[in-house]
């Protein structure tokens, strides 16, 4: 399976850019991280065991 | 004083007893040297896996162990509160043994002396302390200390099945290659008249023990194991005092519970093997050659296994019907397997004992959603109880022409099923002890010319035994015409769609470790 890698697949994305950010709002770093991690394996989930390995593989290779 | 014997067992522990009985199910005498002067003092190993009952079930010990102990399969595993995750571990019916088993270890131990006792072939050498050993390509060599002195005993064969502390494994000067963890548990088996379920419960961050895991799981006679995390900076007297696992045990049922400590252990995790199990004429089995941590109950299990692995082979070997190097797939097949259990026992321990802020909040992660919704719950990890070892890639397996769609995997046991036959009601009564070919359809298309050392049972109409219920054919993943040989440990060697003499023949020969000559 080809991960989506070169355009954006939501609708406005300054929009969910700011919803991502104010979920932090008041936490503190474990909080956030644990709040991320839960984002994280409900995406996956969602996407499955195939698409998960490119996109481990692109987000490592993009550090 | 000096003495030779075939085959001396070093350890009367369950893997030592029950090698011994092995060997004498084959006719094969054998000298059990023990150091302690009765069976074990405390529980320490208390669950015993469907694997480890059907080895047992061939030596008549499954039934009284089954009988003495309770048998379980569900767990549960609460987040604070809340459960998280249940499993079943024999969700289908059609099995002759539970899923597991939970009894004592010290008793187990006793069920199995009552059967090296009536074998008439084990001699059992109690307070029997081995001060050094030695081995050349001939013959291994002791020096022990006994009730009336020192002696030497020198043997053709010798499976050190003497435990962690291993002194064979010393004297061998071989170490076992891994780590060990900082985490410090406590064990506490205490008595007491519950009225929880017979089910494994483990608690992650609990109420009663906050910040930490506890594992609460019912033995025979009201005895429960409760197994505390303590953390890494703890002391042991300090948490070993009856007082504190006194107060632990009433924040945990209340202030009003009565019960009796029976047996208290501090530990921590190993996660360590033997990079080869076989050395010379020495051969390691148990905890002498892998040491994992106990939840998943894979320590004492696999020592179960490898005491099968190696019974047949060494007896073959004995036998001049197989090279001296079918022992050295022993170790092959074992030390894959001691690898798969450190593998998934040390994913055990990443989950239970978070070692960073971004391993911890991943677990709270997980265990947060795991408590709502349904597919994070097999995420949580509070131990991945003991399988059969699958060989995946054994050198004996001859690899697959086709494909099966099965539940029985090449290089795995046969999964028993219900049948009908003149020798039992289970699949597994059929095969084991020596090769076995299992054909389906009737006796009269088994293909004339197999060999004649080679015990073939036709499974269907105008057979030897009948699939009543379809679950033979359901797990073995076979039809008319199809062939599955069968080794002296129930693990599936090879398997044809079409059985041809020349096929059974090559597969047998590679089986018994003469792929070369085949």
């Amino acid at each position: 399976m080809s991960v989506n890698l070169d355009t954006l697949a939501i609708d406005d994305g300054d929009a969910f850019y700011e919803a991502l950010r104010v979920l932090h709002d008041g936490k503190t770093p474990h909080e956030s991280a644990v709040l991320n991690f839960r984002i994280i394996l409900l995406l996956a989930n969602q996407v499955g065991d195939e698409a998960l390995q490119e996109i481990l593989r692109v987000a490592t290779a993009s550090e | 004083m000096s003495e030779h014997h075939p085959i001396v067992i070093v350890g009367a522990g369950p893997v030592g007893l029950s090698a011994a009985l092995e060997l004498a199910a084959l006719d094969r005498p054998s000298v059990l040297l023990e150091m302690r002067s009765a069976e074990s003092d405390g529980s320490r190993a208390i669950c015993w896996s469907q694997r480890t009952l059907e080895i047992w079930k061939r030596v008549g010990v499954a039934q009284p162990v089954i009988d003495r102990g309770v048998t379980w399969q569900v767990g549960k595993v609460f987040y604070e509160e809340d459960l998280a995750y249940e499993f079943d571990l024999q969700p289908e019916p059609g099995f002759a043994m539970p899923a597991f088993v939970n009894l004592q270890q010290n008793i187990v131990e006793g069920l199995l002396l009552e059967a090296v006792e009536a074998a008439g072939v084990i001699d059992l050498r109690w307070a029997t302390t081995v001060t050094e050993s030695s081995s050349t390509d001939e013959q291994a060599t002791l020096t022990v200390d006994g009730p009336d002195g020192s002696y030497v005993i020198s043997c053709d064969w010798l499976i050190a099945a003497d435990g962690a502390r291993s002194t064979v494994r010393r004297d061998a000067g071989l170490s076992l290659i891994g780590r060990t963890f900082e985490d410090k548990f406590l064990i506490s088996d205490i008595r007491m008249t519950g009225t929880m379920p017979t089910e494994r419960w483990f608690w992650f961050d609990p109420p009663f023990h906050q910040g930490r895991s506890t594992l609460l799981h019912r033995q025979s006679d009201d005895v429960w194991r409760v197994d505390f995390q303590l953390g890494r900076d703890v002391d042991p007297e300090e948490e070993t005092d009856p007082e504190r696992i006194k107060k632990r045990i009433q924040a945990m049922f209340g202030d009003d519970i009565e019960f009796e400590i029976e047996w208290v252990s501090i530990y921590r995790f190993q996660s360590r093997h033997l990079e080869n199990f076989r050395h010379r004429r020495v051969l390691f089995a148990g905890d002498s050659a892998h040491q994992v941590s106990p939840f998943g109950a894979r320590g004492a299990n696999a020592g179960i296994q490898d005491a099968e692995n190696l019974v047949w082979k060494l007896d073959l070997v004995m036998s001049d019907a197989a090279p001296e190097s079918l022992l050295d797939t022993y170790s092959d097949e074992r030390v894959y397997a001691a690898a798969e259990n450190l593998a998934v026992t040390t994913q055990t321990i990443d989950f239970m004992t978070p070692q960073s802020d971004t391993d911890l909040a991943l677990r709270t992660a997980t265990l947060g959603l795991a408590r709502r919704h349904g597919f994070a719950r097999p995420l949580v990890n509070s131990g991945r109880l003991s399988v059969a070892t699958v060989h995946h890639g054994s050198p004996l397996s001859t690899a697959d022409s086709a494909v099966f769609e099965g539940d029985v995997e090449l290089g795995g046991p046969v999964l028993d099923a219900p049948v009908h036959g003149s020798n039992g009601d289970w699949l597994l009564d059929y095969v084991g002890r020596e090769f076995v070919l299992l054909f389906y359809g009737s006796t009269s298309d088994v293909p004339a010319g197999l060999p004649p050392d080679l015990r073939v049972v036709a499974v269907g109409e105008g057979g030897d035994i009948v699939d009543i219920s379809g679950l033979v054919a359901k797990r073995l993943g076979w039809s008319e015409g199809c062939g599955v040989l069968v080794r002296p440990d129930q693990h599936l060697a090879a398997r044809w769609k079409s059985v041809t003499i020349a096929g059974v023949v090559a597969g047998l020969a590679r089986a018994r470790g003469m792929a070369e000559a085949a």
